[in-house]
């Protein structure tokens, strides 16, 4: 993956800059020394190593526009960081960049029961601000896999989803206000406790923008109460396509399911090896969860059984306790690490129409033989959001290469059938130079346009989601310009 | 004009030699009063690709909202953000379209449980001031794919661009609801029961309160023997509240959504967003000559003498007021959408010069 030519100007003034960023934070707080810095190099996607110019942890929003006036001046890029867990390389730095990383900003600084919401500071993690509000039997909905890790503020740069979005919504639909800082310094307030924008949308947009607008530092997020109980059913088939034809069947019979998750035979077999879950032996499974009170639960069970039971399942495993619950879904949840297990793997993340997954995953098995690498596929059915994982060896020669080009042509497939490159991971430099294949000249022209909004001189995580060749004028040029 | 091809409006707008004034179905003339040669998108009209097991629906902008509705309901499938009809209210006739009802971000009662109208957006394609052609977004439910101008183009009110084609997400139609009526409660009470219904595991999708009848309306859907358990566990939350019956009235939830109570009377009308525990200090202060709460308290709907600034009400609330319905002179002399922050306002506008560089598009009509 190409990235810019770092700017030689910008590596000659590192200590003059190194200087102005000590004046307004803590010394513990500017790291710029060439072994520290290196744990910044990259984020998940760690083919990808870059250490970066120097790191900055703010612990207030007027640090982080301190430091973002200073940047801007110093015309030095800047890459903010969450937790580092993007799978797309939206946190890789340059080596002429500042990463602006916002771990040491994790509280809690509101909650509200009767009004449903809780404030925090971007850098706390997803599943701890549901931990600030379990005690009362409330949850944050979205559910990234890496939600042990990721922080709120790259969920928010990414849009994350996860698991139970079928029915909650991904980070955008329980996202209610954000302060946040742009490249000048500004201080903004956008949305807030109350619901919708008095004028233009701003938070849609900058939900999703990939640290490329501003910075946030602090979110107000809809929290929800928790529901009285939840369980999966599982069904096991011989044949992708009639598990593909099962959960439309399911949507279109009016049950809403927090949750439907597929895995396909390498996956189901690698798991087993792995954790021995007592998965079926079968080339298509669904996890199926839904919520409510037990008879709800058991209701709602029954009627995906019996539609379930018209495709011809191999087996059909009904939950009736919380440990068999839990025996169902570890293997679903130790699928990537099974994976890891075994082998290198990259991580995709397109979405198609729920109606082209037959064809897609009999594409995919092609595309596999073509390459000569396996791919398992384990995904969220409901939505069509597909994470096939395609194995490759690092330490061979060319099969990075190979494996991406694989990707590659079955993102563009995922395009071809309606759908698109990324459900909930993000473009980063992963997909940069995929988005031609789904967007025209002119579609890309007025998303840069956006950036030219709100961050003229594009410094900030500019070498992300737009080819680089396509974003090439406006990233040099704005600076040269002055 | 009325095109009746994207290809043709692009065309049009291209070729355009001053501002222009962009109509759907013309149900929902809200916003600072706009001239310019009308432009129709009537013309691009139809239902263009349903997959009901996705969930998903694809329509040309002026394809008429009762078409969709329709052909969704065959399906036994619904737009779950309920769109209001804004004719009772603002006195206007016709047809409203999908792309009008998009542009203005219009939502219903369940918009406090499963979102807005913008949450159910899942692409568009548009001709912005320039005259090109542009997409965003897609047909698929999860998209992260670049910057979410699907969004920023849902209660845009046609000032950032043309919208000619739009996806939707639809979700099943509940097999059965019922009401919880609490009966001879204030506003603050109301709240307060809106509130421990919302917050409790019962999935309230409907909760509003008319202080005229002094009731508030807790909604429950779902399938039969759900909506059945759930009502019994709500009643028991809400024992506290007073007075309680049930109704399975459909059409309660039709006159909350069109706000029917307003429908032919006098006066201004001011939509406002607040923190629901803020709705009652607002009704206060406002003094309105009637009023009606929806999304648990978020939602205050007022009717008042005309020409009043009701944003007085809102010192020291965060929130925003729309002054929804009012004569062209003082939708021209108060700010029909609620004033914004310096740093905001600064980035809308410069929004809209990027999509519409020569300022034609429904100038002037969001301030």
């Amino acid at each position: 993956m190409e990235m810019p030519v770092p700017n030689t100007a910008v590596l000659s003034k590192k200590a003059a800059v190194v200087r102005r960023l000590s004046e307004v934070l803590p010394s513990d707080a500017v790291i710029h020394e060439e072994r520290e810095v290196k744990a910044y190099e990259c984020d998940a996607l760690t083919a990808y190593k870059c250490p970066p110019l120097a790191a900055v942890l703010p612990s207030t929003t007027e640090q982080v526009a301190a430091v973002l006036k200073i940047c801007h001046e110093e015309n030095v890029p800047v890459v903010p960081r969450g937790s580092g867990t993007s799978l797309a390389g939206g946190a890789l730095p340059t080596a002429d960049c500042v990463i602006l990383g916002v771990s040491r900003m994790n509280e809690v600084l509101e909650t509200n029961y009767d009004d449903r919401y809780v404030r925090v500071q971007s850098g706390r993690t997803n599943l701890s601000v549901t931990g600030a509000v379990e005690e009362n039997d409330f949850f944050y909905a979205p559910d990234p896999s890496s939600q042990l890790a990721c922080a709120i503020a790259g969920n928010i740069a990414m849009n994350s989803g996860g698991a139970h979005c079928l029915k909650y919504g991904v980070t955008t639909n329980n996202l209610m206000g954000v302060k946040m800082v742009t490249m000048e310094g500004e201080i903004l307030e956008i949305g807030g406790a109350h619901l919708d924008a008095a004028g233009l949308d701003l938070l849609g947009l900058i939900c999703g923008s990939e640290g490329q607008l501003g910075v946030v530092t602090e979110a107000t997020l809809r929290i929800l109460r928790k529901p009285e109980g939840a369980r999966p059913v599982l069904v096991a088939f011989n044949d992708n396509e009639v598990a593909g034809a099962c959960v439309a069947d399911i949507i279109k019979a009016g049950v809403l399911p927090v949750a439907i998750e597929f895995m396909d035979r390498l996956c189901i077999e690698t798991t087993e090896n792995f954790a021995q879950a007592g998965y079926p032996d079968c080339n298509a499974l669904l996890i199926i969860e839904v919520e409510g009170s037990d008879a709800e639960i058991d209701m709602q069970l029954d009627l995906i059984a019996k539609i379930a039971a018209k495709h011809d399942p191999i087996e059909v495993r009904q939950s009736k306790s919380a440990e068999e619950s839990a025996a169902i879904w570890l293997g679903r949840k130790s699928a990537f690490g099974a994976i890891g297990q075994i082998s290198d793997y990259m991580c995709l993340d397109g979405t198609i129409p729920v109606s082209a997954l037959p064809q897609v995953l009999g594409r995919i098995g092609e595309l596999s033989e073509q390459y000569g690498l396996q791919v398992g596929n384990v995904f969220h059915a409901g939505d069509g959001n597909m994470h096939p994982l395609i194995l490759y060896n690092a330490n061979k020669d060319g099969d990075l290469e190979l494996c991406e080009q694989m990707g590659a042509d079955i993102l563009r497939l995922c395009v071809e059938v309606g759908g698109c490159l990324t459900g909930e991971h993000g473009v980063g430099i992963e997909k940069r130079d995929l988005m031609v294949d789904q967007y025209a000249p002119d579609d890309l022209d007025i998303q840069m346009s956006v950036k030219d909004v709100f961050d003229p001189k594009w410094l900030l995580n500019p070498a992300k989601v737009f080819p680089l060749d396509s974003s090439d004028a406006r990233r040099v040029g704005s600076i040269a310009a002055e | 004009m009325r095109p009746e091809t994207e290809a043709a409006l692009a065309e049009n707008i291209a070729a355009a030699r001053g501002p222009l004034r962009i109509v759907g179905g013309g149900t929902r003339d809200i916003g600072a009063p706009v001239a310019g040669e009308l432009v129709e998108t009537a013309g691009m009209s139809g239902i263009t690709l349903y997959e009901p097991g996705a969930l998903t629906l694809v329509a040309k902008a002026g394809t008429p909202l009762s078409e969709i509705e329709v052909a969704v309901a065959a399906e036994n499938q619904r737009l779950a953000f309920e769109p209001m009809d804004h004719r009772g209210l603002l006195g206007t006739s016709g047809t409203s379209t999908i792309g009008g009802c998009v542009a203005a971000n219009v939502s219903g009662p369940r918009r406090i449980s499963v979102g807005a109208c913008r949450d159910h957006m899942l692409g568009v394609r548009m001709v912005d001031g320039a005259g090109r052609i542009l997409k965003n977004g897609g047909r698929v439910m999860k998209n992260v794919t670049g910057y979410d101008l699907v969004k920023l183009m849902s209660g845009s009110f046609g000032t950032l661009g043309v919208l000619t084609e739009v996806s939707l997400k639809v979700l099943p139609v509940a097999q059965t609801q019922a009401t919880i009526i609490l009966h001879d409660i204030d506003a603050a009470r109301a709240v307060g029961a809106l509130s421990a219904g919302l917050g409790s595991p019962y999935e309230v999708t409907g909760a509003a309160y008319d202080p005229a009848l002094r009731e508030a309306y807790l909604r429950i859907e779902g399938f039969e023997d759900s909506v059945t358990y759930r009502t019994g566990q709500l009643k028991k939350v809400l024992a506290d509240f007073g007075e309680m019956s049930v109704s399975d009235d459909v059409t309660l939830w039709e006159g909350i959504r069109d706000v029917s109570v307003f429908h032919g009377k006098e006066g201004d009308v001011w939509r406002i967003s607040v923190r629901p525990s803020d709705a009652p200090a607002v009704l206060e202060a406002a003094g309105a000559d009637a009023v009606l709460l929806d999304w648990g308290g978020v939602l205050i709907w007022l009717r008042i003498a005309e020409g009043r600034d009701v944003r007085t009400a809102l010192q020291g609330i965060s929130g925003h007021a729309t002054l929804v319905r009012a004569s062209a002179q003082t939708r021209a002399s108060l700010a029909v959408f609620h004033p914004e922050d310096a740093g905001v306002r600064r980035l809308s506008d410069a929004l809209r010069a990027k999509f519409d560089p020569r300022g034609i598009l429904n100038t002037g009509l969001m301030g």
